[in-house]
């Protein structure tokens, strides 16, 4: 099966399928351009990808590297995301957790079972299974730290990062400890669901003996099939999601951004980068009856388009201070869209998805939302101010309410022959 | 939980005035993508368009009589908080036990109109959170001292500012400007606070008496659906149809919680009733936020 499997991530074989989709996207020019990036550049840099392969079944995300990947990672279909309890006190078992987890992610993303298979009849086989046969799907494996990981247990609260605050309570949350916290968060990405679940599934059973699952939540977007352009997602909400989000392509930006860095770090963090969770519940049913100018105002956004209110189109200037001819703003003042934007001095990079976990068994409603994530490089100047600002007046309140919560400082890159979390164990 | 104050005052506000600009701002884009299909935007130009022009005759004179019940509603709510203020200045832990669902049954019946006049809706309505702690008035901060701490030895205060900022309320409702649009999006807006606050059991956490706002909340959109029921017929009798029967069955699943002139507490249902109460509810709401439709087009 590995044999097999490696030889998945490494031939190009397109599929007559593919093949189609593919020209449906841009025509055969699109298709060989495609090709050859898969053939000549394997490992090619993990942000320039996407809109340039609207399958990209065969490509392998690096694992290894300066950072993480699944951070600036263009965002993939499909999200797997869950936090562990330690239950281990020993820090010696903590390392080898994370050595074992650094393998089997470095195997996983590259469309490898965990590990060597053994034939032994008589042993449990050593991989699940469930993602046997299938491609990489651009599996990205992210992990971090909360700040619980920095209590008594093993000697490390003094290496607690300063940014690893623990957030403060927000205007209307309604936390519930099963959706929050966590000593460490895996956040797994793939174009798969199936592949994201083995992923985290086998991470867990590594795990056994050593740490829990605290929470789990699993999240998608839309497929790269049915949107190839690589628009700007939707919310459940309806509206276009992330559509002023930093280009972190440019390593200028993503330093500014994301990237933790010693002036604010300890040194060991330097190349990590501080990861925000929120359980954003939607109130489905009373959105979907506020009127159509209702839930544009809510915004500051045309629904169809995801233009600023005023113009025509997404990515048309925000002029926030512009006003209709009574003097009033054009864009509420109180709109999600005027607030996020903190004059634009402030900024994060999103990366969310939209959960579905059924129906709330109390009401019968829709138990469906956002999962927020967001990588910021000092949530202190970042996302909190940000969040107070929108906990306190955003127009969006009346139809969401943050249910979970978790903040995370996501280890710097493992080089080959290293682990992640090298730089503090 | 809910960012409830104020905000539907400034997004009918801003809504009304951002009209036209929406408007043009609209065309420009389907003139620009004639390929998209827009089933939205038309129904959206008619809304805006007609929302800035007076109201016909008949509907001036269906906000005319709702106006006239919400003062009268206010008059009574002057006068039942004026009697549990007082239970509550005597010490009379009973009587404002007894007292306190039914007077804030008012408020709760007339909340969008309140709401719409600044700061009234977190004076008498803000629930432990919803405001900073040194804000933190109102009814259910009496709740609180009634049925959480059992004292109300020191809320004298706190009940003279109630009766006041309520006769308060009195005086501006008078003058309350009241269209249209305000009305439809008024009447879900009621049975959006049910099913985000009540039917959670979170609005009434110490009392347990949920079950009167929810009722009072649901009468609230009643009234603003009997004003405007011939204009909903005159445009589109099957949703008018459907609406009545929505309320019947509400009212109908409401019925067996009705206990004397009240409601049983919150915490005697069981969680199927609370869900049927609920998808109840929803199953009024969405056509009711259709009536829209009788501005315009």
């Amino acid at each position: 099966m590995n044999d097999k499997h490696l030889e998945n991530t490494t031939s190009n074989k397109f599929t007559r399928r593919e093949a189609l989709k593919l020209a449906g996207v841009g025509g055969i020019g699109l298709l060989l351009g495609a090709t050859g990036v898969n053939t000549l550049m394997p490992s090619s840099p993990k942000n320039e990808q996407t809109s340039a392969t609207p399958t990209g079944a065969d490509e392998v995300i690096p694992f290894y590297g300066k950072h993480q990947s699944g951070i600036i990672t263009p965002m993939q279909d499909f999200i797997c995301m869950g936090a562990f309890d330690l239950t281990t006190t020993s820090l010696g078992d903590v390392r080898s957790l994370f050595q074992s987890w650094t393998q089997a992610a470095a195997r996983m993303t590259a469309g490898k079972s965990v590990d060597e298979e053994s034939d032994h009849a008589l042993l449990p086989p050593v991989d699940t299974g469930e993602a046997m046969g299938l491609r990489p799907m651009k599996l990205t494996i992210t992990f971090g730290l909360g700040a619980s990981f920095f209590d008594e247990r093993f000697g490390l609260a003094s290496k607690r990062p300063a940014p690893l605050v623990d957030l403060p309570r927000f205007n209307s949350d309604e936390m519930r400890k099963e959706w929050s916290g966590g000593d460490i968060v895996v956040q797994v990405c793939a174009n798969d669901p199936q592949v994201a679940f083995h992923a985290l599934r086998n991470l867990a059973r590594i795990a056994r003996g050593k740490a829990v699952l605290h929470w789990l939540q699993e999240g998608f977007q839309r497929t790269s099939a049915s949107d190839p352009t690589g628009s700007t997602p939707r919310n459940l909400l309806g509206f276009k999601d992330g559509t002023n989000n930093p280009p972190v392509n440019d390593p200028a930006t993503a330093n500014e951004v994301v990237w933790a860095n010693t002036a604010e770090s300890p040194a060991w963090m330097a190349g990590g980068s501080y990861m925000v969770m929120r359980r954003i519940r939607m109130r489905i049913e009373v959105w979907d009856r506020s009127t159509l100018t209702d839930q544009e105002n809510t915004f500051g956004r045309h629904r169809l388009t995801g233009a600023p209110l005023g113009k025509a189109n997404e990515f048309d200037e925000l002029e926030l201070d512009r006003k209709d001819a009574k003097g009033k703003p054009v864009i509420p003042v109180n709109s999600h869209t005027a607030l996020a934007h903190m004059e634009g001095k402030v900024k994060i990079l999103r990366r969310g998805y939209s959960y579905s976990s059924g129906m709330d068994l109390k009401t019968g409603q829709l138990d469906a939302g956002l999962l927020f994530i967001c990588f910021n490089r000092d949530p202190r100047k970042q996302f909190i101010p940000m969040q107070q600002k929108l906990a306190s007046v955003d127009l969006l309140n009346e139809y969401i309410t943050h249910v979970g919560s978790g903040l995370y400082a996501c280890l710097p890159g493992a080089s080959e022959g290293g682990y992640i979390g090298d730089t503090l164990f | 939980m809910i960012q409830k104050w104020s905000y539907p005052l400034v997004a009918v506000v801003l809504g009304s005035s951002l009209l036209a600009a929406c408007g043009n701002a609209q065309t420009q884009t389907e003139e620009k993508k004639p390929e998209a299909a827009q089933p939205d935007k038309p129904a959206a130009a008619d809304q805006s368009a007609t929302a800035s022009t007076t109201p016909s005759p008949e509907l001036q004179a269906s906000i005319d009589q709702y106006r006239k019940w919400v003062v009268d509603q206010t008059d009574q709510f002057v006068k039942a908080t004026e009697s549990f203020t007082n239970a509550v200045k005597a010490g009379d832990m009973e009587k404002a036990k007894k007292e306190y669902a039914p007077a804030r049954a008012y408020f709760e019946k007339i909340e969008p109109i309140a709401e719409s006049l600044g700061d009234f809706d977190p004076w008498i309505d803000a629930r432990e959170g919803d405001v900073p702690d040194n804000e933190w008035r109102g009814y259910h901060k009496l709740e609180k001292a009634l049925w959480e701490t059992k004292s109300v030895a020191d809320q004298g205060k706190v009940a003279d500012q109630l009766l006041q900022d309520v006769k308060q309320l009195r005086v501006k409702v008078e003058s309350v400007e009241i269209d249209v649009p305000m009305l439809v999006t008024g009447s879900v807006e009621l049975l959006n606070e049910v099913s985000s606050s009540k039917v959670t059991g979170e609005e009434e956490r110490y009392s347990h008496t949920d079950l009167y706002d929810f009722a009072a909340n649901v009468e609230g959109a009643h009234e603003i659906y009997k004003v405007l029921k011939p204009a909903v017929t005159e445009k589109d009798a099957a949703l008018a149809t459907e609406i009545e029967a929505r309320f019947a069955d509400l009212d109908k699943a409401l019925a067996p919680y009705r206990k004397g002139d009240g409601y049983v507490l919150y915490t005697e249902l069981k969680e199927d009733q609370v869900k049927k109460l609920s998808q109840s509810l929803d199953a009024l709401a969405e056509p009711l936020s259709k009536m829209g439709k009788i501005v315009g087009g």
